[in-house]
């Protein structure tokens, strides 16, 4: 009875987290089994809930009081996808979005979907809870066909009624179902309504959550507790690769008055826990411990020349059309350019946090982790628990815009609890998580072209140079220090797409040197790749422009035929006013500042979301600095589905990327990184907030893509070619400081 | 083990704490059980810890409890409840200015300190208010509409936008 027996010290939001299978049981207790989460809280059959994705049943049950709960494997990481998947499902449901509440990411609740990335939320997770909605609304229309003596086709559900189409009285669906299960399989062919009838899709309905995060009532990972808990915290290596040599324990026993505290050292591991969390901190400060020498990394200097340089695992080339290589001798104009993007952290404001309770019947671990079952299958198979009884709960955390450190502290606090034999909470410090959470990684790209005379690109060649993906998961910290034997898989998402001009382009190879080795461990860093290679594309297709003399915008839209990238670059270009003429601009000087304004358009993945950028900024010659100060962007994800949540993101991706573009490059020496925090790795802050104009381009006929991440990749290119058109100085390497941005101005004469 | 005994949230409260150097916030997080005030950094950078004393929005990482002693103390859940918002709640609520909302309770409780200092700010006055409050999520453009919003006559305010505007020119 530990689950229940601790959810009684805990507030009605976590009842909802930890306890959505007692909501579940208890509405259908007549079927389930009784034993349900009172026997065993850890294992996902004891839950008695189906988890099998072809399984209506997995993704929805109706409640006694005709309330719906949704589950759902992706999770909401403050992006709005709670209240998109309640509005997509209650579209085909017929029952008010309010009814309905989500339950993401609990590996004991929810569907596995695949994890929360690549902006899937809503294309997979929203799209089969959908079908799963669809479905039971054909059931619930049978069973209403049944108890009404009407046939089907001439019902409908509405406010959770099935009535009949044309008037009169109707019947509750939960009475209908009468407290059972659908068991019923998810009909990929269940019709859906037509998006011409929808009612509630396409409303930005607010994100319920929102009054809790404001009035502190939000329960986040690192809020999370339960009885006899303890803290911890763990005492990471000085440097990546250094063994634990010794620990002095008597080092925290001279702390005036401290609680009682445990080292823990598991050969290279090593932590601090104890009952009170500021003993934890205390202690983890004061211990004394000595580790051995470790130089492997090659430090930031010299990057672009060691990845250069670097082993190639294999090349790859993942566009090849024509052959530029022959082509380009004939060019009459040749341009080549390098680009570089640095390793960055996900820098999440709050460190990671997890809560685990390992017992000898199971494990459940409490985490931010935007892979929960991902992270599940990993737990279970590096600390030898069996992966039936391992179950991961989802709890917001601070943002994670990919895999932050939160599958590494998830493991910290297996592998302590574990030890233990007690629920133990691990925080990771400020320091942890910029030293330690795995990096984006860097990207250096050469790109040549060639332009015939008449200005068509006749010959585009992108290599660029990434860390090769390793099947397997990625080694945890806490188990590489241990010595626990692990996989090191190596995976930073799909980073070569967007390497090829999405124009119009005779002969384009986009060449990919996987590296072997890379400095700092690589992970997904909010749209993968994409950033970095828009940035280099589009900011070349800038100079291809400024070579051929023809203003940017309609260098573009000359080479552009898909109606959609039009229309998105007409609409962005004619919100912010764009006169045609060649950059620079003749008339850039404002009093001390030099002001210009830049395009930039994509095709997410060449196959999802049209955007089109512009901005307007202001150099500062003498400080070297950017403001910038004003981002408009029109933004094509077709079907809309909650317009303010979207803007959200989409005004989020704009200003994130804006902060890595300006400020964010990841430090560090031959031992560690030495951004450790926010004076080390500074951010964007409010004076530096430009006005943002957002135009949404809805498309109810088409299909609804992601927008977690996309608007984020033409960001980079826009300011560097404003601040080409303000300046004349063309910036390729990020982040743009000042005094890479004087740099760039002296050597442009 | 000393006792500290100060106002929190409208009431007398004491607590105790085996160190005086102890930050409140770990107090407040613990064995008070306000979760309102987070941990972002414990170096004063980030703000998500900040919380009134005595009127002055204050990072509660680093002010040892022994200094809080005999202060007046309002965390996020003192300052308004979802029932009744403080305005900048409100505000935040209605402009839907947060993501993550990690950071949340500094720009609130900055805001809140602001406009009490300053009621009618201008945008760039509450840009440099809030210059030292760190969000990752890049929500700014929210977060600055959401303090304008709060600073603005009440009739004004209202709860629900019902139709965003097609096209928002920044704040």
């Amino acid at each position: 009875m530990q689950t229940l027996s601790s959810m009684s010290s805990i507030s009605r939001r976590d009842l909802l987290k930890t306890g959505g299978a007692l909501v579940v049981s208890f509405a259908f207790g007549a079927v389930l089994p009784r034993r349900s989460a009172a026997q065993s809280p850890t294992a996902d059959g004891d839950l008695a809930k189906m988890l099998d994705p072809s399984e209506v049943d997995s993704f929805l049950a109706i409640h006694a009081d005709g309330s719906v709960t949704l589950y759902t494997g992706k999770v909401d990481i403050g992006t709005g996808l709670r209240i998109a998947v309640a509005q997509m499902a209650a579209e085909e449901l017929g029952v008010p979005a309010e009814r309905i509440s989500v339950v993401d990411g609990d590996t004991g609740l929810c569907p596995d979907q695949g994890g929360t990335g690549g902006s899937t939320g809503l294309t997979r997770g929203g799209v089969e809870v959908r079908q799963a909605a669809a479905t039971a609304r054909k059931a619930l229309l049978t069973l209403g066909a049944a108890q009404l003596n009407r046939p089907a086709a001439d019902l409908t559900i509405a406010d959770g009624q099935v009535r009949p189409l044309a008037g009169g009285s109707g019947i509750g669906i939960a009475a209908l179902l009468g407290e059972r299960r659908f068991s019923v399989k998810v009909d990929p062919r269940a019709p859906l309504t037509a998006p011409a009838r929808y009612t509630v899709v396409g409303k930005p309905l607010l994100r319920p959550e929102v009054p809790d995060k404001c009035t502190g009532r939000h329960v986040y990972v690192q809020d999370f507790s339960l009885p006899g808990m303890l803290h911890a915290r763990v005492i990471r290596p000085p440097t990546v690769g250094a063994k634990l040599v010794s620990v002095d324990e008597s080092s925290i026993r001279s702390i005036p008055g401290i609680p009682d505290v445990r080292v823990v050292r598991i050969d290279s591991f090593l932590a601090v826990v104890s009952k009170d969390e500021w003993a934890a901190v205390r202690a983890a400060t004061a211990l004394k411990s000595t580790w051995s020498d470790w130089q492997g990394l090659p430090g930031n200097d010299g990057l672009v020349r060691y990845l250069r340089d670097g082993a190639i695992d294999r090349d790859e080339a993942v566009v090849s059309r024509g052959d530029p290589a022959a082509a380009m001798p004939g060019a009459a104009k040749k341009l080549s350019a390098t680009y570089f993007w640095p390793s960055q952290s996900h820098a999440s404001l709050g460190p990671s946090c997890a809560v685990a309770d390992v017992r000898a019947d199971g494990a459940t671990i409490w985490s931010a982790s935007q892979g929960t079952h991902g992270l599940r299958n990993n737990l279970a198979r590096v600390f030898g628990l069996p992966v039936a009884k391992v179950r991961v709960v989802f709890l917001e955390g601070s943002g994670s815009y990919g895999t932050n450190g939160s599958d590494y502290v998830a493991a910290d606090a297996v592998l302590l609890s574990k030890t233990i034999g007690q629920p133990v909470r691990v925080q990771w410090t400020r320091q942890d998580e910029h030293r330690w959470d795995p990096k984006g990684p860097q990207q250096l790209l050469d790109l040549q072209a060639g332009l015939d005379s008449t200005g068509r690109i006749v010959a585009w060649d992108t290599q660029m140079w990434l860390p090769a993906t390793r099947p397997g998961g990625r080694a945890y910290l806490a188990a590489e220090a241990a010595g626990i034997a692990q996989e090191r898989g190596q995976n930073a998402g799909a980073l070569a797409q967007n390497g090829d001009p999405p124009y119009a382009a005779e002969n384009v190879r986009v060449l990919v040197h996987w590296l072997k080795e890379t400095p700092l461990v690589p992970s997904n860093l909010r749209a993968p790749g994409k950033i970095a290679n828009v940035f280099a594309v589009e900011s070349f297709t800038d100079e291809l422009a400024a070579a051929a003399g023809v203003d940017p915008v309609a260098f573009r839209l000359s080479r552009l035929t898909d109606p959609r990238a039009i229309d998105a670059l007409t609409r962005a270009t004619t919100t912010f006013g764009w006169r045609a003429r060649t950059s620079p601009n003749p008339q850039a000087r404002q009093g001390n500042l030099l002001t210009g304004r830049g395009v930039a358009y994509m095709r997410y993945k060449q196959a999802e979301n049209y955007i089109a950028m512009v901005m307007d900024v202001a150099v500062d010659p003498a400080s070297g600095r950017i403001a910038v100060r004003r981002v408009v962007c029109a933004h094509d994800c077709g079907l809309v589905v909650n317009p303010d949540a979207l803007r959200n993101q989409i005004e989020g991706c704009i200003v994130q990327t804006l902060s890595r573009t300006l400020h964010e490059e990841v430090k560090f020496d031959r031992s560690r990184v030495t951004s450790a925090d926010w004076a080390s790795y500074p951010i964007l802050t409010f004076p530096e907030a430009p006005a943002i104009d957002v135009i949404l381009i809805d498309r109810p006929d088409q299909p609804l893509l992601g927008a977690g991440e996309a608007a984020t990749a033409p960001v980079a290119a826009a300011l560097a070619n404003a601040v080409f058109d303000a300046t004349g100085a063309r910036l390729r390497t990020v982040p743009f400081t000042p005094e890479r941005v004087k740099a760039a101005l002296r050597s442009n004469g | 083990m000393a006792t500290y005994a100060f106002r929190l949230n409208g009431r007398s409260v004491s607590v105790d704490s085996w160190d005086p150097g102890q930050p409140l916030l770990y107090l407040l997080r613990g064995a008070l059980g306000l979760h309102g005030p987070k941990f972002g950094c414990g170096l004063e950078q980030c703000g998500a810890c900040t919380v009134l004393v005595d009127k002055q929005a204050t990072r509660s990482c680093t002010m040892p409890v022994s200094r809080a002693a005999g202060r007046d103390i309002t965390t996020l859940e003192g300052l308004g409840t979802i029932e009744k918002p403080h305005s900048v709640q409100a505000a935040f609520i209605a402009e839907q200015a947060a993501q993550c909302g990690y950071c949340t309770n500094g720009m609130i409780m900055t805001a809140a300190a602001l406009l009490s200092r300053t009621p009618k700010p201008t945008l760039e006055q509450v840009k440099q208010g809030l210059a030292g409050n760190l969000c990752r999520c890049g929500t700014h453009t929210r977060i600055l509409r959401a303090v304008m919003r709060a600073s603005q006559p009440p009739p004004r305010v209202a709860l629900r936008r019902a139709t965003p505007k097609q096209s928002e020119g920044g704040v």
